[in-house]
């Protein structure tokens, strides 16, 4: 355990496998995945239904559990690799450390409690506090994420909120111990289209204050373009481009990667471009018990060629920096 | 704010019982056990007797309101004994799962296969007669449906979003339950126990009636209504005054379980503040 410095990485994934256990031997869900993410910045992890993102996502909670397990690789959060932690290690640096919001903020709070009640348990647990004054913070980390009347909020309990409004309340829970890295899985799908706008920009924001660091998973590039500095783009359990997140839009190198640009709609194409059809990547993401052999991507993709079925294409620099796996990239 | 009509009913039955158990020297007219006279025995309710008098002649008002004070302390005390063994073993098995589930469950399903009065009167047979092995008896022996409501809730509730979020939060297995699962269970464990207690108050009358439970001449209402059984068509007041005072109190119990479990759930609650 090295005394972190000020350049190490808050969260660094190398070489991580996860596999599925079953009757007929595991099955390979995410392979040699690696990434870093610095002190205090934001990194996005992209990729369709199935690409293995959340459960990557599990792995760095410390929450894999039978039958899934992780197979090998290093997990090193704030210098230390938990890759091996017992859970009550792993209990110890939840919340205070790493914590996560979901995907579904309708059920993520408990519904006997009021919400205030639920931030303050955060700083009895973590912090040591009397209920007393935590639940004063809990009052500021609510002004914090910017609910009005915090006051009279704290004393909502979750139903009487809007779906919004309970995101903000697990941002709050989220952040109230100050973590290093928080982990972020599709935080704003069950959103509506404005109020997603107001999550990310809350996250962002309150995040950059306090110097968390954010790990984004979602499937929906342009909001991980807005709010990260690099992006991490996963097909079929494996990473095939990484770059940050302007250049990877701007000249994304990978024919998935352009696929999934070219498939989001833009306001106002049709009138520049004319009437055209939404451009779409063929085919389905394969069952991770059916990955192609070489090129996980090969089935789907115009530019490939022998060697595509064969090998599997190694990470080579992008020429904007980051990497990309792709025999044919450009 | 609607009416809470069954809370208030409910609530008022057994307050009526709890107060009947705790003023009972102030409420007796007469001693309720050394009062016997064998020349007034069998007396209709009247102004002397106003629930009437029993075959040795003591009052029948002032036997039901201290048989309040054993059945109300069975009642309770037995399944408080049932709920705590019940919730613990079953939330526990079924938020941990494993062996320990299996283990429970194990347990669980052999305590269904005996007879509990049975398991009750071979517990009794052991310890002896008396209230304290009563609570023992009848506490042991009754925690299974309690048990399996607690782990298939369990088992519902780990799935939930907002235990995973505690966990994800990094709170412990003991916090999760007390916390998370316990509150978010309470409604039909609660109505389980009231049902449970009157359960246990018609158990205790078996018992005393098969001499393994309130030893004579004390007076519970089980035990009343036992000495009735040969007369309940000559005097019927015997068997009425004890039997209208259980139906009373287990139909209070049941009409609070209810109107408790509407008050747990904040859902249940006006959605304006």
């Amino acid at each position: 355990m090295n005394p972190a410095t000020g350049d190490t990485a808050v969260l660094e994934i190398s070489e991580l496998d996860i596999a599925l256990a079953g009757d007929k031997g595991p099955t390979q869900l995410v392979d040699r995945v690696g990434f870093s993410i610095p002190r205090g910045q934001a990194f996005g992890l992209v990729g369709e239904s199935g690409c293995g993102k959340s459960i990557t996502a599990l792995a760095v909670m410390g929450l894999l559990r039978a039958p899934l397990m992780r197979s090998s690789g290093q997990i090193m959060l704030d210098g230390r690799n938990i890759a091996g932690a017992s859970e009550a290690e792993m209990r110890k640096l939840r919340g205070r450390h790493v914590s996560m919001i979901f995907q579904e903020p309708m059920t993520a709070l408990n519904p006997l409690q009021p919400i205030g009640r639920q931030i303050a348990e955060m700083f009895v647990l973590h912090e040591g506090a009397t209920w007393k004054e935590a639940d004063a913070r809990a009052i500021e980390a609510l002004r914090h994420v910017r609910v009005p009347a915090p006051e009279r909020r704290a004393r909502d309990y979750p139903h009487q909120l809007s779906g919004g409004m309970r995101q903000r309340v697990m941002i709050a829970i989220a952040l109230a111990c100050r973590p290093k890295l928080l982990v972020a899985d599709e935080p704003t799908t069950a959103l509506d289209v404005t109020v997603q706008a107001e999550i990310v920009e809350l996250m962002a924001t309150v995040c950059a204050a306090q110097g968390t660091a954010i790990l984004m998973i979602s499937h929906d590039l342009g909001l991980v373009a807005r709010m990260c500095t690099e992006i991490a783009v996963m097909y079929a359990g494996r990473i095939v481009e990484q770059g940050t997140a302007g250049d990877l839009l701007r000249a994304p190198r990978h024919p998935y990667t352009q696929g999934l640009i070219g498939a989001v709609p833009r306001l106002g194409a049709r009138a520049a471009g004319g009437r055209r059809k939404l451009a779409e990547i063929e085919g389905v993401v394969p069952a991770p018990a059916s990955f192609p052999g070489g090129c996980r991507f090969h089935p789907r993709c115009s530019r490939a060629t022998g060697v595509c079925h064969t090998d599997v294409p190694l990470a080579k620099p992008r020429p904007g920096g980051g990497v990309v796996c792709c025999h044919h990239d450009g | 704010m609607k009416m809470r009509a069954n809370l208030w009913i409910g609530g008022g039955f057994f307050a009526l019982a709890v107060t009947a158990a705790l003023l009972a020297p102030v409420l007796a007219t007469h001693d309720p056990v050394l009062g016997a006279d064998l020349m007034r025995s069998e007396e209709p309710p009247g102004r002397e007797f106003w629930f009437g008098s029993d075959t040795q002649g003591r009052d029948i008002w002032s036997r039901v309101v201290y048989g309040a004070r054993i059945s109300l302390t069975v009642g309770v005390v037995s399944q408080l004994i049932n709920s705590v063994i019940g919730t613990v073993l079953g939330i526990t098995a079924g938020y941990w799962g494993g062996w320990w589930d299996d283990l429970v469950s194990g347990l669980t399903n052999i305590m269904l296969a005996i007879p509990s009065l049975i398991f009750a009167l071979a517990i009794m047979a052991i310890l002896g007669p008396g209230l304290f092995s009563l609570l023992i008896a009848l506490g042991l022996t009754n925690w299974t449906f309690t048990c399996r409501i607690a782990r298939a809730q369990a088992m519902a509730l780990k799935s939930q979003g907002y235990v995973q979020a505690a966990k994800v939060m990094g709170s412990g297995d003991l916090s999760i339950m007390l916390r998370e699962l316990l509150p978010n269970m309470a409604g039909p464990l609660i109505v389980i126990a009231t049902l449970g207690m009157g359960g246990s108050i018609l158990a205790e009358a078996a018992l005393s009636f098969l001499g393994l439970g309130i030893q004579p001449p004390f007076p519970s209402w089980g035990s009343m209504l036992s000495d009735a059984r040969d007369n309940i068509r000559a005097v019927p007041w015997l068997a009425a005054f004890p039997g209208l005072a259980i139906f009373f109190t287990v139909l209070g119990l049941n009409l609070l379980g209810d109107g408790l479990r509407d008050i747990l759930d904040p859902q249940s609650r006006s959605r304006l503040p």
